[in-house]
């Protein structure tokens, strides 16, 4: 099996980092090797949060090039369009529709783009527009987001559902557990 | 058992595996999980020192007593340690000590991308270099059996990506050693005066004799032969990077950057058609093979600037990358850093950035205040370089510079190396103001204790030192507190303090909202009311993430034109309000309510 990667990204925040060590987890309890890199410090302070996972039998470097992201998760609705030269032509995209205004859209300086959906899908074939925010409501936890989202890309992957199952029941603890089973179910159903 | 280990928890990890039980260090990304990993481990004793300098010293003391010894920093806190690193190479350790060295290329949370593998050159100390999660927690182990086994310290150099990348590793049984320590005096061999100095000046090249020696025939100098096209000699996360574009290449693998096996390279060089170095940042290893009469490639394609990955090796060697297609160019709004919302730091770099005065900073969340809208910071060079600054600028502009020159820098920055500047200040009859942005924590790090926070890293309760008395006993005079959640207060402290002769201190107090152990929560987040709002934008000069601007559109649906009286309308995302009440604070028109 070759090398494949996944990009996940949005902002400081969002539970970025819980989400790909999650991922990490599952692709060594599917007895894959896995590297993961992303980068710490002042990117925690509202900016931008990418997390590369690259996975297979045995993976060298923990980023990946331009064109070679099998899958992006994009935590954030506009941040998706930084991202796209990563994905593979017949790539994956899973977008939360969740805006966050950076500095310049918020002074009035910039426009937040409106037609993000449509032009990411006119590029890429597949394309699932996620309401996680909403679903991770719908779970009993706001906070829950960056599960929905793992449980769209569970439904992307050839990976037994136990396997994710188990792993979120050894990250949680008991009293996060139940909302985060569920926003990893509503996800999946997407 | 396998486990997926960070480089940082890896490099603890195998410290801990090996026997190690001491550390000291000093917060700094990409450093700082090192010594907090190591410090959860059972029977070691870890400490953070106020600066890597003490770090190193205590290190040293801990080594010469027999203790094996980690001292943990980032790139740029080598330079405060350097001075007492470069002496003791000469000195040799008696127990073990290597130094982590965690470097920055990119700069993703840095003043600078200096590579430090020319510290090792320069002060004549082993370095070893791992490439990933498992080498980090090996290689550790390694550095220490040379350390005891040369009498050297041996720097472990780690970069951003090996340190925050995550692999699986697999962990052992940790060792444990017997009790070395002792009291052994040994004054030829550490009393560093000139005749002792002469005499451990030639051991220090006779050690780097028998380390050239060691190297030819370390096994993690690893020699890869496949297609003999092409060879590459590299270390580090950048063999990673080559690997996964050209599997079949041939490579040097060095384990060990400093001293480099030169019989080997020799060997590689001669059995490979065209031969490359590949390394991020400086010439260091392509400047040593060619010194030694081998045709090499190296900065003549590779960058020397910024961290390399996969696509930039590919583009250098074989011309292009692999791009299957190219996207349309599209412009997004930048997401630069931003101070949290509730930051306490805000409130004062929103009226200093007011006051018409030079601002000297330093290293803390706080240097985002550059940015616009605060445009409240004007240089920023190194920890604790604000003070001294301040008062160098103030001392040259003279008349000129009365009440216009302020320094700024954090509690921990100030306990790190503003103690020196500050008694200066008092000394030279400094005029410049210093504001100590105290938010009770090392913050831009991620909540590490300091002296002043009343907890040791191990989470014993300690002193706390009281920076308004250090600051009286340091020699100044004038010395308020300030809370820079009131901007009125905040404003008039500041200001009369500028208008004083004479060097003065204000220490703006507030916890970091970020910080759990304080539990506050500034207030309950607020809303615009959209009837009262005339749309001034002076909440916005806050540059507090919740805050929007709105444009406001006519019955027709157009955008209103300019000239029309109110344009737009603030708006606050109540989801991420902290409720600090700066903005309200600030609104004319009582625009600024509590949600309903």
């Amino acid at each position: 099996m070759d090398t494949k990667g996944i990009l996940i990204a949005g902002v400081g925040g969002q539970g970025i980092l819980l989400a790909s060590d999650i991922l990490c987890r599952v692709m060594m309890a599917a007895d894959l090797d896995v590297k993961k890199s992303e980068v710490h410090g002042m990117a925690q302070r509202g900016g931008c949060v990418t997390s590369h996972v690259r996975y297979g039998q045995k993976v060298y470097s923990p980023i990946a090039r331009k064109n070679d992201v099998d899958i992006l998760v994009s935590f954030e609705k506009m941040d998706t369009l930084r991202y796209l030269y990563f994905l593979k032509p017949e790539g994956t995209i899973i977008i939360n529709t969740e805006e966050l205004y950076p500095p310049a859209v918020n002074l009035g300086d910039a426009v937040y783009p409106e037609d993000i959906i449509e032009s990411v899908r006119q590029l890429f074939g597949i394309v699932k527009v996620v309401d996680a925010t909403g679903l991770a409501v719908r779970a009993g936890n706001i906070r829950a987001v960056n599960t929905v989202l793992l449980g769209t890309l569970s439904s992307c992957l050839p990976l037994p559902l136990e396997i994710w199952e188990t792993v979120l029941k050894n990250t949680f603890l008991p009293k996060l557990l139940e909302a985060n089973l569920k926003a990893f179910q509503l996800g999946r159903a997407v | 058992m396998k486990e997926l280990l960070s480089g940082n928890e890896a490099i603890a990890r195998g410290a801990y595996e090996c026997g190690v039980r001491f550390a000291a260090g000093y917060p700094g990304t990409p450093s700082t999980e090192i010594m907090e990993a190591f410090a959860t481990y059972e029977g070691v004793y870890a400490e953070w020192a106020p600066n890597e300098k003490v770090a190193m010293e205590v290190g040293i003391g801990a080594a010469l007593a027999g203790a094996r010894v980690m001292v943990v920093m980032k790139h740029v806190g080598v330079n405060v340690a350097a001075d007492p690193l470069f002496t003791v190479s000469y000195t040799g350790i008696n127990g073990a000590l290597v130094v982590v060295s965690a470097d920055d290329p990119s700069l993703h949370s840095s003043q600078n991308e200096q590579d430090n593998r020319n510290y090792a050159k320069f002060m004549k100390i082993p370095m070893l270099e791992p490439s990933d999660s498992q080498e980090a927690k090996e290689f550790i182990k390694l550095a220490f059996e040379i350390s005891e086994r040369f009498d050297t310290p041996v720097f472990l150099r780690s970069t951003t990506r090996v340190s925050h990348s995550k692999s699986v590793v697999t962990l052992e049984a940790p060792k444990t050693m017997e009790d070395r320590t002792a009291i052994r005096c040994n004054a030829e061999k550490y009393v560093m005066v000139p005749m002792n100095a002469r005499k451990r000046r030639v051991e220090v090249e006779k050690r780097m004799r028998l380390l050239e020696a060691f190297a030819e025939n370390f096994p993690e100098n690893r020699m890869e032969i496949n297609d003999p096209e092409v060879g590459i000699i590299t270390a580090g996360m950048s063999y990673h990077y080559a690997k996964d574009v050209f599997p079949d290449y041939s490579y040097v693998k060095l384990g060990m950057v400093h001293p480099l096996p030169v019989g080997l390279i020799r060997e590689f060089a001669s059995r490979v058609r065209k031969l490359y170095a590949l390394e991020e940042l400086d010439p260091f290893i392509e400047e040593q093979v060619r010194a030694l009469g081998i045709e090499v490639t190296g900065k003549a394609i590779f960058p020397y600037t910024n961290e390399f990955n996969p696509g930039i090796v590919e583009q250098a060697i074989i011309g292009h990358d692999k791009i299957l297609r190219t996207l349309p160019e599209r412009q997004l709004p930048l997401r630069p850093p931003n101070l949290c919302p509730g930051c306490p730091h805000r409130g004062l770099f929103y009226v200093l950035g007011r006051l018409k005065v030079f601002i000297s900073g330093d290293i803390g969340c706080y240097t985002l205040s550059f940015m616009k809208p605060l445009d409240a910071l004007h240089s920023c060079i190194c920890m604790g370089a604000s003070i001294g600054m301040a008062h160098g600028m103030s001392k040259a502009l003279g008349e000129k510079g009365r009440g216009k020159v302020v320094g700024v820098i954090g509690d921990s920055t100030f306990l790190h190396s503003g103690m020196t500047p500050l008694l200066n200040m008092a000394y030279n009859h400094s005029d410049a103001l210093i504001v100590i942005c105290d938010n009770l924590t090392t913050a831009m790090t991620g909540m590490q204790e300091h002296p002043a926070t009343g907890f040791t890293l191990q989470g014993e309760k300690t002193m706390g030192v009281d920076l308004a008395k250090l600051v009286r006993a340091l020699g100044i005079k004038s010395v308020r507190l300030v809370d820079p959640y009131d901007l009125k207060k905040t404003r008039t402290v500041l200001k009369e303090e500028l208008a004083k002769p004479g060097p003065s201190v204000v220490i703006s107090r507030r916890a970091c909202v970020l910080f759990k152990r304080e539990k506050l929560s500034p207030g309950k987040p607020l809303r615009v009311d959209p009837e009262k709002c005339t749309g001034c934008r002076l909440c916005l000069g806050l540059g507090c993430p919740p805050i929007a601007w709105k444009k406001l559109v006519d019955p027709s649906g157009d955008q209103k034109k300019k000239g029309e009286k109110q344009q737009g309308i603030a708006v606050i995302d109540l989801n991420i309000c902290s409720g600090c009440g700066l903005c309200r604070q600030l609104c004319k028109s009582d625009a600024i309510v509590e949600q309903i």
